[in-house]
């Protein structure tokens, strides 16, 4: 594989290969991913790195956001009356017993 | 088994009086467990007896939350050893649970957003929805599932990572859905939810 870069002229393929990945956004990853990756990057691609965390700390968020909302729907629903009824008779044999 | 000595009425009162505020997270918390609506009530109902018979070894003042939800959750996984058949997601069962959110307007992303929970291990979506949905702290959660603390940080980042794969990629269980669109709609959401606060 070395070799192969040597006869093409591994330099030249590089820069082309730098110019190209300029004016893409980086390939979707999650955001740990990002963060662990962040380190690696060159300079010119900081920024763009930089917006990439923040949209995946703004779908991290949402993700949050609505995990919460799943899990207050249950908590808001009104408690069936099944539950106090059980607290009651446990309740009436606490006093017996 | 069970303490029988007399209790102080004034004490079981003020324990009932906690736990029934507590019952609405107990069953929130057993339906993410569950997935079955009818399957999670009766074990918040089975949690919620235990807690009462095992009261006496409650200390009032002490965080009942947590000590509840530890029952609830023993309880969720000495049932499911006893009987894989009965615990196991049943897929139809869950499908009822989805079609029974009866707001209407309940956008189509929240049953993404469980089907996909659905696709985590069950370690990861617990620790992830005690921290999360819960309020727990990590230490707290640690203790309800008897694991270290390090040992929960782990699993929920790894439980947001997968979350957001899944959703990404649309690979939720579910046919026809459009693939993206559970992402999008979650991040459109949020922004109302946002807005609107």
């Amino acid at each position: 594989m070395a070799r192969l870069m040597e006869l093409d002229g591994g330099a030249g393929r590089l820069s082309d290969q730098n110019d190209s990945m300029k004016g893409r956004s980086p390939p979707e990853r999650d955001a740990g991913d990002m963060i662990e990756h962040q380190s690696e990057q060159t300079s010119a691609g900081s920024e763009v790195n930089a917006a990439a965390l923040d949209e995946a700390r703004l779908r991290q968020q949402a993700i949050g956001v609505r995990l919460r909302q799943m899990f207050d729907e249950v908590v808001n629903e009104p408690v069936p009356d099944e539950f106090l009824d059980i607290l009651r008779r446990a309740d009436k044999s606490a006093e017996q017993g | 088994m069970v303490d029988r000595s007399p209790r102080d009425p004034a004490l079981d009162n003020a324990f009932k009086a906690e736990i029934v505020t507590l019952i609405p997270h107990l069953r929130a918390f057993a339906r993410t467990l569950c997935g079955d609506a009818t399957a999670a009530d009766d074990l918040a109902q089975d949690a919620m007896m235990k807690a009462w018979d095992a009261r006496a070894s409650f200390q009032m003042g002490t965080n009942m939350k947590a000590w509840t939800f530890m029952i609830l959750r023993n309880q969720f996984y000495s049932e499911k050893r006893r009987s894989w058949r009965q615990s196991q997601l049943d897929q139809e069962a869950a499908e009822r649970t989805l079609v029974a959110v009866d707001d209407p307007e309940a956008p189509v992303a929240l049953d993404e957003l469980r089907l996909s929970l659905g696709m985590l291990p069950p370690e990861q979506r617990e620790a992830l929805i005690l921290v999360g949905a819960g309020g727990f702290a990590y230490e707290e959660a640690a203790e309800i599932c008897g694991v270290a603390v390090g040992t929960v940080k782990s699993r929920v980042s790894r439980a947001r990572r997968a979350l957001q794969a899944i959703l990404e990629a649309g690979a939720y269980d579910r046919d026809g859905g459009a693939a993206g669109d559970a992402m999008r709609s979650i991040l459109a959401d949020a922004e109302r939810l946002s807005t609107a606060r």
